[in-house]
């Protein structure tokens, strides 16, 4: 028989999410719209970033509101060069007790295009240290087959610049990607609606990890919750394998056996 | 007796009125009345240029208060011939290159939709209405109702009438503690010794989730959230801006905001930062603010820069303020109010006394309780 089950889980470094999708924590219009957004898009895994931000606020910081709820994140934004961005996970990874790291070494300040030679740098020095570690990286398949074999826990290749929410620009780099890389692959940056998202997945992702599309929608909360449907729908698409394309019609009602007027 | 543990200005405005209704009340103020929040506002009466999606549920209210500010500030001025400069020329909402005119069509559209009154204005009548903008401005959104005032002298206002209408202020006097007996509270303790008490205010801004005695559960969800400013000095008789400009910010920067007072100040803000009871100024947090305000503004390049700042906004756990009971009899909580605090102050003294006189909370306060979160 057919499975039936919905889709099945994500699994990364040895654990599995029922949620394929992975939300990140800033630019909310306040923290209960935060809150309450992770908790529509189901989301069981947070980014959050640990530059510039206090660890004492009395029991209503950002990480008091999140601790124990969620798999924190942490993330190395901001950092242009491997030695800052590993330095920066180790110390979230003191404040926050996780050895998980969503490594981002930033090339460029406008365009916020990773910087491949740090990158892959930082990566292997973190692996090294046994750091689970998930990149932010090109949809370049060289790239993220070179940080599958330094040893990361995903691969997590862009869609479209951070926060431009201008959705899947490459499906096509993202499908050899997909066939040339078995780790988990997580569509990080570029989604803006829950079509994208959708179409991430149906593109064979394991994931997709947004956050303005989120925090900058008018009404946050429901656009998460649109997110995990996307999300679910494309995964459920993916799995159930779609009809070719044809570029003729074909009738979904039988014409046999119709009277002969 | 009435205690309000708090010396800013929600504190004082609700003294001030707990006192002309004939209540016996009195502030304690650990440091100095209106030097911490309340002294590093900017003094804007804003509620639909910082109106953000997702706060809708604010509107009401701050929309309530912005409409009684001027008989307020007639009153209070009235009472004390304190000159609190509340300033009527609006706001002025700029953007500086397409991404950012997308951006701020996109708050247009949001501000029209919630039927506030606004303009939308082309890059020559920006620079028409504030000729000293940066010629790179592409077009703005024009806030004719969102006034200004001086917080600073309506701090020393306040203290004045509170004073002068028969309330105490007691400065450099912590409460050490909130005493609560079966779920009631009966009395403060200062300087070790306990006070009895009918009613107690909570109106400690960013300290209001630490005053001892209140239990975990009860405690208001506020935390301090970081604000550098700065203030430049603009030239006698010929002050570079009329109205109060807001433009893009960067990085901790989220909006720069640019306020002119007539005293000749120009004040210039803030930062939103995530640190703690940490005050101190930094490089980067100055940088950001000259460099977004510069970019609005070129012509402050020469201007002397006169005082740097920062303060800590009573941050709730949703940025609206958290208003009335606590959960325990005899506690009110007068906090969260985040960056509205100068602008919700009228309304927040008029419903507070109200519910504390009356018993009752009205429908204009009733959705701002703790018991939301």
């Amino acid at each position: 028989m057919v499975s039936t089950a919905l889709e099945s889980g994500l699994q990364i470094a040895g654990k599995t999410f029922n949620s394929r999708l992975l939300i990140g924590t800033s630019r909310y219009p306040n923290q209960q719209v935060m809150l309450d957004a992770i908790s529509a898009s189901g989301a069981e895994i947070v980014t959050v970033s640990v530059r510039r931000v206090s660890f004492e606020s009395g029991g209503e910081g950002l990480f008091d509101l999140l601790r124990g709820k969620y798999q924190f994140l942490p993330n190395t934004a901001g950092c242009f060069t491997a030695r800052d961005a590993v330095i920066t996970a180790e110390l979230a990874s003191e404040a926050l007790e996780t050895k998980w790291v969503k490594l981002e070494v930033i090339g460029d300040e406008e365009t916020l295009f990773p910087d491949v030679e740090e990158l892959l740098k930082a990566a292997e020095e973190l692996v090294k240290k046994d750091f689970v570690v998930l990149p932010y990286c090109n949809d370049d398949p060289i790239t993220c087959k070179k940080l599958q074999d330094i040893g990361c826990a995903a691969v997590m290749p862009l869609a479209a610049p951070i926060g431009s929410g201008m959705g899947i620009r490459n499906p096509y780099n993202l499908r050899i990607i997909r066939e040339q890389c078995s780790l988990p692959l997580i569509v990080d940056a570029g989604v803006g609606t829950a079509s994208d998202a959708a179409l991430a997945m149906e593109l064979g992702m394991d994931g997709v990890l947004l956050n303005t599309a989120v925090a900058g929608a008018q009404n946050p909360i429901r656009m998460a919750k649109a997110m995990k449907l996307g999300i679910q729908g494309g995964r459920l698409a993916f799995e159930s394998g779609r009809i070719p394309r044809k570029l003729y019609a074909t009738a979904s009602s039988p014409s046999e056996g119709m009277a002969d007027l | 007796m009435i205690v309000i543990v708090g010396g800013g200005v929600s504190g004082l405005a609700i003294g001030w009125r707990l006192a002309q209704a004939g209540q016996n009340v009195t502030i304690y103020e650990r440091n100095k009345a209106g030097m911490e929040s309340t002294w590093a506002a900017a003094g804007m009466l804003a509620p639909q240029i910082e109106a953000e999606y997702g706060e809708e549920m604010l509107l009401p209210l701050t929309m309530a208060s912005r409409k009684i500010w001027p008989d307020f500030a007639k009153e209070l001025e009235a009472e004390t011939e304190i000159h609190i400069d509340y300033r009527r020329e609006g706001t002025i909402q700029v953007s500086l290159n397409r991404d950012e005119q997308e951006q701020l069509d996109h708050r247009f559209s949001f501000l029209s939709r919630n039927q506030l009154e606004v303009e939308k204005l082309s890059a020559y009548e920006v620079r028409r209405l504030e000729p000293h903008i940066s010629r790179a401005v592409t077009g703005g959104i024009y806030s004719p109702q969102d006034h200004q005032v001086d917080n600073r002298a309506l701090a020393l206002a306040l203290k004045i009438a509170l004073q002068k209408a028969g309330g105490i202020l007691r400065e450099q006097s912590s409460v050490e503690e909130i005493v609560i007996d079966e779920g009631c509270v009966t009395g403060v303790i200062v300087n070790g010794d306990k006070i009895t008490v009918d009613h107690v205010v909570v109106a400690a801004g960013a300290w209001s989730r630490n005053i001892p005695g209140i239990p975990e559960i009860s405690r208001p969800p506020v935390r301090p959230l970081k604000g550098q400013m700065l203030a430049l000095e603009m030239p006698e008789n010929a002050p570079l801006i009329a109205h109060v400009i807001w433009g893009p910010g960067n990085s901790i920067v989220s909006n720069v905001y640019l306020a002119p007072k007539s005293d000749g100040r120009l004040v210039v803000g803030a930062t939103v930062e995530e640190m703690g009871f940490d005050k101190r100024m930094t490089g980067g947090g100055l940088l950001e603010i000259l460099r977004s305000a510069w970019e609005v503004l070129p012509g402050i390049y020469d201007l002397p820069l006169i005082d740097s700042w920062s303060g800590l906004r009573p941050a709730s756990r949703d940025d609206a303020p958290i208003l009335g009971k606590s959960g325990i009899a005899g506690l009110t909580y007068a906090t969260g109010h985040h960056r509205n605090g100068i602008l919700l102050s009228p309304i927040t003294a008029s419903e507070i006394s109200s519910y504390i006189i009356e018993g009752k909370d009205s429908n204009l306060i009733s959705s701002f309780g703790v018991g939301r979160f």
